[in-house]
């Protein structure tokens, strides 16, 4: 009987640390939150929408760097989604049993959480030096290598979730591989791999540091690719270090939506995500 | 005037084969067939002819080669590094192991069913459409033809007419598999290979599975691996034991199941062991 008692005082207390634990996060996260809807809430307007980002001391919006992250996002998953699709496709398919895809994954588990701003000094060095400026397009290249390990990873993992029955019938079947990898594994693994494409742009979209080094900023409307375009995260940056009081209200503001992007794009991917489980009507 | 001389080799060696009114000519001619999973060998020194317009039924206890050997029939084996198959598979002829041998279009003629349905994400119409479409370029309504075709061989067609294109997953297991058998015919395969095809399935799907083997049986050359002794003895005119790696015993169904040769075969037949 002791035993057993002294069993259920390590498993209540374990679970009032775990429980305690949880606490502590959530309340962060609440925190974190409630703030910024505080101070973000109060600068919601048309104008918001509809402006540029002012100069010092008068009041406008953010519509230059709404336009620009959402360029550049768009571009940067053009650009990182098929890169990462395709590795993703050769780790799980065809490089499923060389030493190659031991390298490939582990370099790959390291760009994952390497410090973006590692990535944006490499775009830096490489083409805003030799290109003599800063540009948009340094800017999605930047985050299209930050949405490459994100799309790798996801891809590998809802490839291989596939049922190895389904690629060997078609196999089976004197389909070659590249063929039973579209027609058969990319249908039953899509839901699964348009979720991590939809994370990858969640986390390229709040990106800051690689579009410092890169896109830079821009004050004014601008759609040259070859030129600083502002963007979100950057006009967040400058403006909530700044002394001005309107800069900081957009500053909320603009975190208010980036943070609502990221929610809806989250609420999608979970929306999509049951579809991967298995089989439709239950068998 | 040679090639004669060939076919009628074949049909000796499968004499005995086959149902009592006429020897089905030899599909399959295997010959000092061994393979290896890496170190450890699977089949040692299989000697045998598998008729065509037959079924032949494999059956022996788990890990005694005969799924391997099933494999080695339409090269799947190919796909897992370290697999290595030597001796002689000859189909109609032609040596499947030799190097030069185009898998694709020897997997067209060597259609093979698994143990677990496998529908393909795709509607019931495409799944089996899905053979056809890559081996051939044709009109829709040909398509559309040989589809029904094939589903109404497989014993499906009736049960699915409705649902052409709901998803080929929303289906029961019985009736998956089934669609499965029809994809695999509707290529016009001359071998159908079945690695357990029931062993998932309840009784009643089961037996219709079965009625829709039966039914094939007289145009392609069936081989099934079953564990499943009755079905072994319900639907094959020929069956093969193996027991560790080796072929122990082949011969006319009824002859395996009531008066065997060697004393492993009847242990397993009367269930004293396996």
């Amino acid at each position: 009987m002791k035993r057993l008692q002294r069993r259920k005082l390590t498993s209540s207390v374990a679970l009032a640390l775990s429980g305690a634990a949880t606490l502590v996060g959530l309340i962060c996260l609440g925190a974190v939150l409630w703030t910024l809807l505080k101070n973000g809430l109060q600068g919601v307007s048309v104008a918001l929408f509809t402006e540029m980002t002012p100069p010092p001391g008068s009041s406008g919006g953010v519509l230059n760097a709404l336009y620009g992250s959402a360029v550049m996002t768009l571009l940067g998953i053009l650009m990182g989604a098929p890169v990462g699709v395709l590795a993703g496709t050769y780790l799980a398919e065809y490089g499923r049993n060389e030493k190659l895809s031991v390298v490939i994954r582990f370099v790959n588990d390291v760009l994952l959480s390497a410090p973006s701003i590692i990535i944006g000094l490499f775009i830096y060095q490489v083409m805003v030096v030799r290109m003599g400026h800063f540009s948009a397009i340094a800017g999605a290249v930047a985050l299209g290598v930050i949405a490459i390990p994100v799309t790798v990873r996801t891809t590998e993992d809802m490839l291989r979730l596939v049922p190895q029955g389904m690629k060997d019938a078609s196999t089976a079947l004197g389909v070659h591989s590249w063929r039973t990898i579209t027609s058969v594994i990319y249908p039953a693994a899509r839901s699964g791999i348009l979720t991590g494409l939809l994370l990858a742009v969640a986390r390229i979209s709040g990106e800051t540091a690689p579009l410092l080094f890169t896109a830079l900023n821009n004050q004014f409307w601008s759609t040259d690719l070859n030129a600083p375009m502002a963007n979100l995260p950057v006009v967040i940056f400058q403006f909530a270090l700044s002394p001005y009081k309107e800069w900081q209200q957009l500053a909320w503001s603009g975190a208010l939506i980036i943070t609502f992007a990221i929610l809806v794009l989250s609420i999608v991917a979970r929306i999509l995500v049951p579809s991967t489980q298995g089989p439709r009507g239950g068998r | 005037m040679q090639p004669p001389g060939l076919a009628v080799s074949y049909q000796v060696a499968a004499a005995g084969a086959g149902a009592a009114d006429a020897v089905a000519p030899a599909k399959f001619d295997i010959r000092e067939l061994d393979f290896y999973y890496g170190e450890h060998q699977a089949l040692r020194n299989i000697n045998m002819t598998l008729a065509d317009r037959t079924i032949t039924a494999f059956i022996g206890p788990s890990g005694c080669g005969k799924s391997t050997l099933l494999r080695v029939l339409n090269r799947m084996y190919a796909l897992y590094p370290g697999n290595r198959a030597t001796g002689q598979v000859l189909l109609d002829g032609q040596n499947i192991l030799e190097p030069g041998v185009d898998v694709a279009s020897l997997r067209l003629q060597v259609g093979m069913l698994f143990q677990k349905p496998t529908p393909f994400p795709m509607s019931v119409f495409d799944n089996v459409a899905f053979g056809l479409r890559l081996a051939k370029r044709m009109p829709r309504t040909e398509l559309e033809g040989r589809v029904e075709h094939a589903l109404r061989e497989a014993a499906v067609w009736e049960e699915v007419k409705d649902k052409l294109e709901e998803d080929g997953r929303s289906l029961s297991g019985g009736q998956q598999q089934r669609l499965c058998i029809a994809r695999t015919i509707a290529v016009e395969p001359e071998v159908v290979l079945l690695d357990e095809p029931t062993a998932s399935l309840d009784p009643i799907s089961t037996l219709r599975i079965e009625e829709t083997l039966q039914g094939i049986s007289s145009r392609y050359c069936i081989v099934i691996v079953t564990h499943n002794l009755q079905q072994a003895a319900r639907i094959s005119s020929t069956t093969a034991f193996m027991y560790l790696g080796e072929l122990v015993e082949v011969g006319p169904t009824e002859v395996i199941f009531t008066g065997p040769r060697d004393r492993r075969t009847n242990d397993y037949v009367t269930g004293r062991f396996g």
